[in-house]
């Protein structure tokens, strides 16, 4: 927690986005998570990912539920949308709010707790509608507001801070969201914003439900010798299946491709994402094969990170309802309502 | 890159630009924040030990800190036209001479009890007054000559008393003199060999450069009588020797003397002065608050003219012909005036006033007594020990490289203390004391520091000035009012702490990059270690000012190093706050220069010959 604001001043060769904005004005105001929090390097990473994309501030709305994860949307793009939701149900004000305007980039913001226990169900719908969102975990495995209790992500057998030992199985949202149906699924590392920054801009251009579970060692409560989301443990076992370069629509992809082992993936918007391979086997488009190396990678205490899976060609929830292409509030009154003898020629249809 | 050295007292020491870039090594943020905390007498005395004359320099100093300011490199204009400003030292220190308490009984006494030894001082200027300062209570008698009936050498004939009142002068020159200094006003010395004779321990040469460059173009015999050089001129204006000039003045030079007297000029019956310079106005050597202030007395500065000829009838002046000239590039890429062919200026005048320089002068000094001269007819001196090729003389000031400034005297004079200490002691002199230092952290809370690490955004302060029009009533009428204490307040906030230093510790980071994220500046970098200049290259900010150090840590625990640009740090001491574990603290650094006293000793490190820092002196 720090009681001063961050001096506006700046690095005097500070670059600017084609906006004409530098990073700093993405920023929100100071965070008042405890020092050394993983959440707070995630916080970076999406505000380096929003002003690298050269996204004009208020046309994000950003939505999260409760926990040390969910406050966090203050801490960044201070010039955006924001909801911060009841406990668990982020996904459903997303959700109404996409319907309303899909004119915005919708960022939702969760932790473990928020995501994996009270709102699993919320979770598990707004993944398999398929929302056009970019949906962040930010999973630490252990109730921080609480002081450090097991959150349903903690990995069996690992060890809390005063030494008790988790019995139950793991969540594991990366499964979860791949059999529910998200068509952009990854997994990141706070202390990896190499990785981090293009899963997140890959995801904010994928249309369709996008997934990223970052885990973000929380440093008061679980970041000791037994925890399996510290960051010396994931440092020691993190199985990156691949790193990402994010090449916006405005340059050549043949310039930007290094040779071998890279993979191009183009996004609906004309961008694309260069995947270069760590692993050879893992094929990101094959999600039977997703499921079973992650599983099978956890069975062994491996961490899995990289983008796991990406439907190239998605749909999303406005594909599915069929809605109207613009946003409800350019609707005008005539449209929006109709009148009397419009409900009666509704129902007869339904008759 | 290896590890950074913090031990190494010149690490942090460069950090802190401000006292890195004083001669005299002046603690300038722990002075600041004294004022900020209303400690006049504590910020002076800080001063009083470093400087030896803080309100004479509060007023007059050349300010080499101020370029040097960090608030300089980090402001940012807010609509791209006000450039950043460095903090207002000068004008704080002289904040702390004005409203400090009666500091008398803190001072040091009178040396109870003499050692034996004898030093003679030549001239009373800043140089040998620091030399007396720092001798005289360890037991030296301390013998000051002066051809003036009163101390203080050019501080007090040279500088004009509307920029430094008599008072001040006499009561900085009063504290040094009440150590039981033998001042002899009056008493010039005429021969060095006699001097040389009379038994001294110790002979320390401070006399300045004493001698105007005069101006040789034709007329200049003829005409005479209305042609001053203008440091003879200041002196005679402060002695009450001169009290009026004509009414049509030129000036002539573009130093700080020039300055001085069109401002002199204006109070003395001048209306139409003008200062006419044979370069360009950006190449002139006035400080450019000294041209500002020149100019908002209504004096205009003319620039690329040449004098040729004084102009006079049967002896009258009545005015100067200049030639105009350009600056061009020869092929060796040298600057070089040369005269553009225009038809030449007549300047129509009652008076001119030459300062186009000063020379060194030891006509006094016999060239068979050991001292050796160079080609220039300028002394041999040591530039760390300030020794001349004779045992026992020291120069220091003006006369010992040529013109500086008053801060640089001093410097001269503290360094030529510890010489003359370690000589009468059979010590040898290079063998220098190091300087003191200490390193503590601030930390007062988990997030509390000793400091206000808040950064004040405010633009610098103006120092409020008497209105012209009352101004040039009188000589004497000082200009600057100097700051109010509300004013000096938010100035002194200004300030960034630069002392206070961010510390990593290694072993305690565990690399989750709070610090990276919160740093306002992108100093902070982990990253691979390389080589210094292909490092530099891939930190968060490029790193383009050589002159400023990068730290690098020692291997972290991924292989990695923390590299951070000292560069634009704003010490605000956010990286700590943000720390976990500790691994960033926020710590001050304090360096005292070593003075000669007893501490000299017991400092010196016992088989290791440090080099001073001042061995950049005449650099």
């Amino acid at each position: 927690m720090t009681y001063l604001t961050k001096p506006k001043l700046h690095h005097p060769d500070l670059p600017k986005n084609a906006l004409g904005y530098t990073r700093r004005d993405y920023e929100g105001p100071i965070s008042t998570l405890c020092a050394g929090c993983g959440h707070d390097s995630i916080s970076a990473a999406i505000i380096q990912a929003f002003y690298e994309l050269s996204i004009e501030p208020h046309r994000v709305a950003k939505l999260s539920g409760i926990g040390c994860s969910s406050k966090t949307p203050t801490y960044f793009l201070g010039q955006s949308h924001g909801f911060n939701s009841v406990h668990g149900r982020m996904p459903s004000v997303l959700t109404g709010a996409a319907l309303a305007n899909r004119d915005l980039i919708y960022l939702g913001v969760s932790g473990d707790g928020d995501s994996a226990s009270i709102g699993i169900g919320q979770f598990a719908h707004v993944m398999r509608r398929g929302v056009n969102m970019v949906y962040i975990v930010e999973n630490n495995g252990v109730y921080g507001l609480t002081k450090g209790q097991f959150s349903a992500t903690a990995d069996k057998g690992s060890k809390a801070k005063r030494g008790a030992v988790n019995d139950d199985e793991p969540i594991d949202l990366v499964q979860l969201a791949l059999i529910l149906g998200a068509t952009y699924v990854a997994r990141g590392f706070s202390g990896d914003k190499g990785q981090l920054v293009p899963l997140i801009k890959a995801a904010i251009e994928h249309r369709g439900a996008a997934v990223i579970d970052i885990v973000s060692p929380c440093v008061a409560f679980n970041n000791h010798a037994g925890s399996t989301k510290s960051y010396d443990y994931v440092r020691g076992h993190n199985e990156a299946v691949n790193r990402l370069d994010f090449v916006p629509v405005r340059e050549p992809i043949a310039a930007a491709v290094p040779p071998g082992g890279v993979q191009p993936i183009a996004l609906h918007d004309g961008s694309t994402i260069l995947l270069r391979k760590l692993h050879p086997e893992y094929d990101a488009h094959d999600k039977v094969g997703a499921l079973a190396f992650v599983e099978a990678q956890r069975m062994k205490g491996e961490v899995v990170t990289g983008l796991l899976y990406v439907h190239e060609d998605p749909s999303d929830l406005h594909d599915m309802q069929n809605t109207v292409d613009a946003p409800l509030n350019t609707l005008g009154d005539d449209v929006l309502v109709p009148g009397s003898a419009a409900l009666e020629k509704f129902n007869a249809s339904m008759r | 890159m290896n590890p950074t050295d913090i031990a190494h007292p010149d690490y942090f020491h460069k950090v802190v630009d401000c006292q890195w870039a004083c001669p005299a090594h002046t603690p300038v943020p722990e002075y600041i924040r004294l004022i900020a905390a209303g400690r006049y007498g504590d910020a002076y005395l800080i001063n009083w030990q470093s400087n030896v004359f803080p309100g004479i320099l509060g007023r007059t100093c050349d300010r080499p800190c101020e370029p040097a300011c960090r608030r300089g490199r980090v402001e940012e204009g807010s609509d791209g036209k006000v450039k950043p400003e460095p903090v207002a030292i000068c004008r704080l220190k002289r904040v702390a001479a004005d409203f400090k308490e009666d500091i008398r009984d803190r001072l040091p006494q009178p040396a109870a009890k003499k050692n034996g030894k004898r030093i003679a001082l030549v001239g009373a200027g800043p140089a040998s007054l620091t030399v007396a300062r720092d001798l005289a209570p360890l037991g030296y008698d301390c013998v000051v000559f002066d051809g003036d009936a009163r101390a203080g050498g050019m501080m007090r004939t040279q500088i004009p008393k509307f920029r430094l009142p008599e008072t001040v002068i006499d009561e900085e020159v009063g504290y040094v003199l009440d150590l039981g200094v033998d001042f002899r006003g009056g008493e010039r010395i005429d021969s060095m060999k006699t001097l040389l004779g009379q038994g001294y321990d110790a002979v320390f040469v401070g006399s300045g450069a004493p001698r105007g460059r005069d101006l040789d173009v034709p007329g200049r015999r003829e005409a005479a009588a209305h042609i001053h050089i203008g440091i003879d001129w200041l002196a005679s204006v402060s002695f009450g020797h001169v009290a009026k000039i004509g009414k049509r003045v030129v000036v002539l030079g573009g130093g700080n003397t020039a300055m001085d007297c069109c401002r002199s000029s204006r109070r003395l019956g001048g209306d139409d002065v003008q200062v006419i310079v044979r370069s360009g106005f950006d190449e002139m050597k006035a400080s450019p608050w000294e041209k500002e202030d020149a100019m908002h007395e209504g004096i205009p500065i003319r620039n690329f003219l040449v004098p040729k000829e004084v102009t006079h009838v049967d002896g009258l002046l009545t005015g100067v012909t200049f030639e105009k000239v350009a600056a061009q590039k020869d092929s060796r890429g040298r600057r070089k005036l040369v005269p553009t062919g225009e038809p030449d200026v007549h300047v129509p005048c009652d008076d001119v006033l030459v300062a186009i320089g000063q020379e060194n002068a030891f006509p006094w000094i016999e060239r068979d007594v050991g001292i050796d001269f160079d080609e220039w007819d300028m002394p041999v001196v040591d530039t760390t020990t300030l020794a001349a090729t004779r045992p026992g003389v020291f120069f220091g000031g003006d006369a010992a490289f040529g013109p500086k400034n008053i801060i640089w005297a001093v410097a001269h004079g503290h360094e030529a203390a510890i010489s003359i200490d370690l000589f009468c002691r059979g010590d040898d002199l290079r063998r220098r004391p190091p300087p003191h230092v200490t390193l503590a952290s601030q930390k007062m809370g988990i997030h509390e520091w000793s400091y206000d690490n808040a950064v004040a955004p405010d633009r610098r302060f103006r120092v409020p000035l008497k209105e012209t029009t009352l101004a040039l009533k009188s000589i004497k009428i000082e200009v600057e009012l100097g700051f109010d204490t509300r004013i000096a307040l938010a100035e002194a906030q200004r300030c960034l702490n630069c002392d206070v230093q961010t510390v990593f510790a290694d072993r305690l980071c565990i690399e989750c990059d709070a610090c990276v994220d919160i740093c306002p500046m992108d100093c902070i970098t982990f990253t691979e270690n390389g080589d210094e200049p292909e490092l530099r290259q891939r930190l968060r900010a490029p790193a383009h000012d050589l002159a400023q150090d990068i730290y690098v840590s020692g291997t972290l625990k991924t292989g990695r190093i923390m590299a951070k640009d000292e560069d634009v740090c704003l010490h605000c001491g956010l990286c700590a706050e943000r720390c976990p574990t500790g691994a960033w603290d926020m710590q001050k650094f304090l360096l005292d220069m070593a003075h000669a006293d007893d501490r000299c000793r017991t400092r010196h490190a016992p088989d290791r010959a440090l080099p001073a820092p001042v061995a950049r002196a005449g650099d």
